[in-house]
């Protein structure tokens, strides 16, 4: 037992916990915060794999403002406790049925069909840090980056559009 | 250094409880939060494949990743916000109004 996998292994349960808890929490806002702290047991895995940039973003982006958007519109609406009447019959074993198919089958082609996936001991100086990243993001995934702008527009307006007030004499 | 499958399973683990959310729970917000789930989910894939390969084309698709994720929550959640005002319900099971 390496300290390594110790930590792997204490930061994996946490991470299936809190992915279980978001799943069967009653209260929507409860599930928000279990899967941040979801995320951010996900960003200390980033960083395991050399990925520091990565790390902090997901941090910023998704435990900060994107869950920040969750529990506001949560809070927003008052949906806490909404949606906890649920008329499912049949489906929800059946789904559980097919959520363990799914977990078989990938576990099976990934430890028995694969092949061995090698990692190399020393990663190079630098790899993952953000003067890296940038690098390859505007040498290589330049026009990407730039589509992704437009995206981010259009998401803007759409969201504006979506939530406008419509006027009563129209 | 672990295996980089440990990290896959792992991987594998949290986007079936990402899918079941989404099969088994009606509640709007919560089935947004499982797709956030599953996107997490292949980004650890796609980290655990960059550092397996050495490679930063892996980090940079998670960075893209992250970037759609924002704008599918900004427009997800005006729908919900929207549908809230009309029908003061976010259960999935009472979009229906278009089925025929």
């Amino acid at each position: 037992m390496t300290p390594e996998l110790i930590t792997f292994i204490f930061l994996a349960l946490i991470s299936v916990a809190s992915a279980l808890g978001m799943l069967f929490s009653r209260n929507a806002v409860y599930s928000a915060v279990y899967l941040i702290i979801n995320f951010i047991t996900v960003a200390v895995f980033y960083l395991m794999l050399g990925g520091a940039f990565i790390a902090v973003s997901q941090v910023a982006v998704y435990a900060g403002a994107i869950m920040v958007l969750f529990l506001f519109v949560i809070m927003l609406l008052g949906a806490e406790k909404l949606g906890n009447n649920e008329t499912l019959g049949w489906q929800r074993p059946l789904a559980i049925i097919l959520g363990l198919g799914l977990i078989v089958e990938i576990l099976y082609i990934l430890f028995f069909q694969a092949n061995e996936i090698i990692a190399v001991k020393d990663l190079p100086e630098g790899f993952g840090s953000p003067a890296s990243i940038g690098t390859t993001l505007f040498q290589e995934y330049l026009l990407p980056f730039e589509v992704t702008s437009i995206l981010l527009l259009v998401a803007m307006v759409g969201a504006i559009i979506l939530t406008r007030q419509e006027k009563k004499n129209v | 250094m672990l295996p980089v499958s440990y990290y896959v399973g792992l991987s594998a683990i949290l986007f079936t409880i990402g899918a079941l959310g989404v099969l088994i729970r009606r509640n709007a917000i919560i089935i947004f939060m499982s797709i956030e789930l599953m996107l997490n989910a292949a980004n650890l894939a796609f980290v655990a494949f960059a550092r397996a390969h050495e490679s930063l084309s892996g980090q940079i698709f998670v960075f893209f990743v992250i970037t759609v994720a924002a704008a599918e929550v900004a427009v997800g959640l005006a729908l919900i916000v929207a549908i809230f005002r009309n029908k003061q319900s976010i259960d999935v099971d009472q979009m229906s109004n278009l089925k025929g």
